[in-house]
């Protein structure tokens, strides 16, 4: 008797639980086109907003150009993201996105994009203008104008974590920001160096330096390298750990 | 003809009479209590102020985007003018730094500065009078304990004749009554305190209710209102066809107070910063004080029920290239059928704030999208794109239509015009 009891409330638990399982599968297929399932707890779900401008390369839209974020480095992207937040760089959609969101979310956001992979687009330009090049790759130590590539890495793909690359970029893109430094309208954390920079260049300068960045062949990987050599030659609010960041500008070699 | 000069000079004069007794009893200002025994304990006194100041967002405006907190300097948009707000830190020159206890409980109480002048209501004295003497100390003390800033203020650049100070006397007669917040004797000590900070430091009803033209709050309390000087309409926090909270638990009140999101609906626009500089600090008590008030404000007016509509041959033309959009743009992330992901992406069907009579705010929300904010209780909270670079203004009114009217919600169709001319601040 025990064992048909037993052999009974078997038979009824498997039935309870086909009977169960064909209502979960009715339910599923009755709310299949109703109601989605928790949204995945990943950094690239929370990323999806980006990705409405922000390709895996760049792009450029209608009326401006939206940079890639993919492959940058985090502390470069970070310092971008809560310069925005904070009206150190104007840009209104950017303003309006980074409103609410805090440093260690954006430090995360940050890296999430880092670790992508860079897609460089390959250049287009015609070749850029020779006076162009003393000035990158020697700047000008008159006007402590340092070489582009003393900071931003020797290829000039940038250094983790704080300094971009500058490859890759179209001449529009990279002449905006250098004469939106020059008038003010971005910023960096104080002391700004780009902004000092900016400011001793010409405007004819600034589109020469930029035609000859945008006209770089780009080298195979193209990842910013994992430090830097030397001390930066100017202080530089962005990039942490800077040990020159205390000192004036000094007579430090201004070459990469 | 000489009659007529008689009587509406006499007229003129009664009126100016009856004008200077009301400004003569309104300006009274006959309470100042004593400073509260608790300033013995300084420390305790600031740290309770640092928590009203949050519950007051004092932040909110005397912050300016990235700047140093409380120095001021933030400019306030409205249809009179442009506000810049004070520097209130400690610092002597710029801020309020020589200012005692007693000034301060002058300014929240009366609307009126150290020197006696009356302020413009853009500080929001009309609900920050029900402040208790006691928290003013204690919101003062916490100021004068932060750090002091350099900062002076640019002037405000007000529009004639809302320039001329002295006319808000005849302002503050018609539209202003000093008086701490009275308890309500039939209702429970929660009730009363949700009270208290909704109708006192929380000035919910500086945007939640309609403005007359001279911004006086002029409509039913929290009846809501176009935000001054934005393209935001701030819903009615009674009606259950807008933001009414009279179907909602009060758990659920209170998850949408200090996260802004619930699986029904999200907060957007300017209610986001309060959510984050504000609410999300609230201790649960005062959250849930909050709620049950806001939640006696319901009118207790139910939605009517959808019929079923058919529209003319061209409208329903532009729903379903709406419904193409919502397909392509829209639907991974809000559902199918519009019921959006749980914890995520709030739902579109049944959700009151999609379809307002004014369809202000679910234009602002798709040209800008938007993250839900970074809470304590919601540190990952995820976001909206834009859809202001990729979509036109017709394709994005075509949008809004669709989901306007599917899925059981109805509400006015929406042309490219209005998302036009919603497309600013």
């Amino acid at each position: 008797m025990p064992a048909i009891d037993r052999e009974h409330a078997k038979m009824t638990t498997m039935n309870s639980s086909s009977f169960l399982a064909s209502i979960a599968s009715l339910t599923v297929s009755l709310s299949a086109n109703a109601v989605t399932g928790p949204a995945p707890d990943t950094f690239a779900e929370r990323a999806k907003p980006c990705l409405a401008c922000h390709a895996s390369e760049g792009r450029k839209a209608r009326d401006e150009y939206y940079p890639r974020l993919a492959g940058k480095p985090a502390g470069y992207l970070f310092n971008q993201m809560t310069h925005f937040r904070d009206g150190r760089r104007q840009h209104r959609a950017m303003s309006l996105l980074m409103e609410n969101l805090s440093d260690a979310y954006l430090r995360e956001l940050a890296s999430y994009f880092s670790g992508l992979p860079a897609h460089y687009v390959a250049s287009q330009l015609p070749a850029a203008s020779p006076t162009a090049t003393p000035l990158v790759t020697l700047g000008d130590p008159a006007r402590k104008i340092p070489a582009c590539n003393a900071c931003h890495g020797k290829e000039f793909l940038g250094v983790s974590p704080a300094i971009p690359g500058l490859l890759g970029l179209p001449a529009d893109y990279i002449s905006a920001q250098l004469g939106a430094w020059k008038v003010g309208t971005r910023k960096a954390t104080a002391p700004d160096c780009m902004a000092a920079i900016a400011r001793e260049l010409s405007a004819a300068e600034v589109s020469a330096v930029a035609a000859w960045l945008a006209a770089q062949p780009l080298p195979a990987g193209g990842h910013p390298v994992a430090a830097i050599a030397n001390d930066l030659p100017v202080r530089c609010g962005s990039v942490e750990n800077n040990a020159n960041n205390a000192a004036d500008i000094s007579a430090k070699a201004l070459k990469p | 003809m000489k009659q007529f000069f008689t009587i509406a000079g006499t007229v003129a004069v009664l009126v100016c009479c009856a004008l200077a007794l009301a400004i003569f009893t309104g300006e009274r200002e006959d309470d100042f209590p004593a400073p509260t025994a608790s300033e013995k304990n300084p420390q305790a006194l600031a740290e309770r102020g640092a928590y009203l100041a949050k519950a007051g967002n004092c932040l909110g405006c005397h912050t300016v985007r990235g700047g140093q907190p409380y120095a001021g300097g933030r400019e306030l948009p409205t249809p009179f003018g442009t506000f810049v707000t004070p520097n209130i830190t400690p610092d002597k020159d710029t801020g309020i730094g020589n200012w005692t206890a007693h000034d301060f409980w002058r300014a929240v109480h009366y609307g009126k500065s150290r020197d006696g002048h009356v302020l413009y209501p853009a500080f929001p004295y009309t609900e920050y009078t029900k402040i208790t003497r006691e928290d003013a100390d204690a919101l003062f003390a916490f100021l004068q304990s932060i750090a002091p800033v350099k900062q002076a203020a640019a002037s405000d650049r007000l529009d004639f004749p809302y320039n001329v100070r002295p006319l808000l006397y005849v302002w503050r007669a018609l539209y202003f009554k000093a008086g701490t917040y009275q308890s309500t004797a039939t209702q429970s000590p929660e009730w009363n305190r949700g009270a208290y900070l909704v109708q006192g430091l929380g000035h919910c009803n500086a945007c939640h209710s309609t403005r007359n033209a001279l911004g006086a709050a002029g409509g039913a309390a929290l009846g809501g209102g176009q935000v001054a000087g934005r393209s935001w309409y701030a819903p009615s926090l009674t009606s259950e066809n807008e933001a009414g909270s009279g179907a909602r638990s009060v758990e659920e009140t209170m998850r949408l107070l200090s996260t802004g999101l619930t699986d029904k609906g999200a907060a957007s626009g300017p209610m986001t910063e309060v959510v984050a500089q504000s609410l999300q600090h609230l201790g649960p008590a005062d959250l849930r004080a909050m709620a049950v008030y806001l939640k006696s404000q319901s009118t207790g007016d139910t939605k009517a029920a959808a019929t079923s509509s058919t529209f003319a041959a061209e409208v329903q033309a532009r729903l379903d290239k709406g419904g193409k959009i919502y397909e392509k743009q829209c639907k991974d992330c809000h559902g199918e059928s519009g019921g959006g992901t749980p914890g995520a992406y709030p739902a579109l069907a049944g959700n009151p704030s999609v379809t307002l009579a004014s369809p202000v705010n679910a234009i602002r929300s798709v040209l800008d999208g938007g993250f839900v904010p970074v809470t304590r209780a919601n540190p990952r909270p995820y976001g909206m794109p834009p859809f202001a670079q990729s979509l036109s203004n017709e394709e994005i009114a075509q949008v809004i239509s669709f989901i306007r009217n599917s899925w059981g919600n109805q509400a006015s169709v929406v042309s490219a015009v209005q998302v036009d001319k919603s497309g600013s601040d």
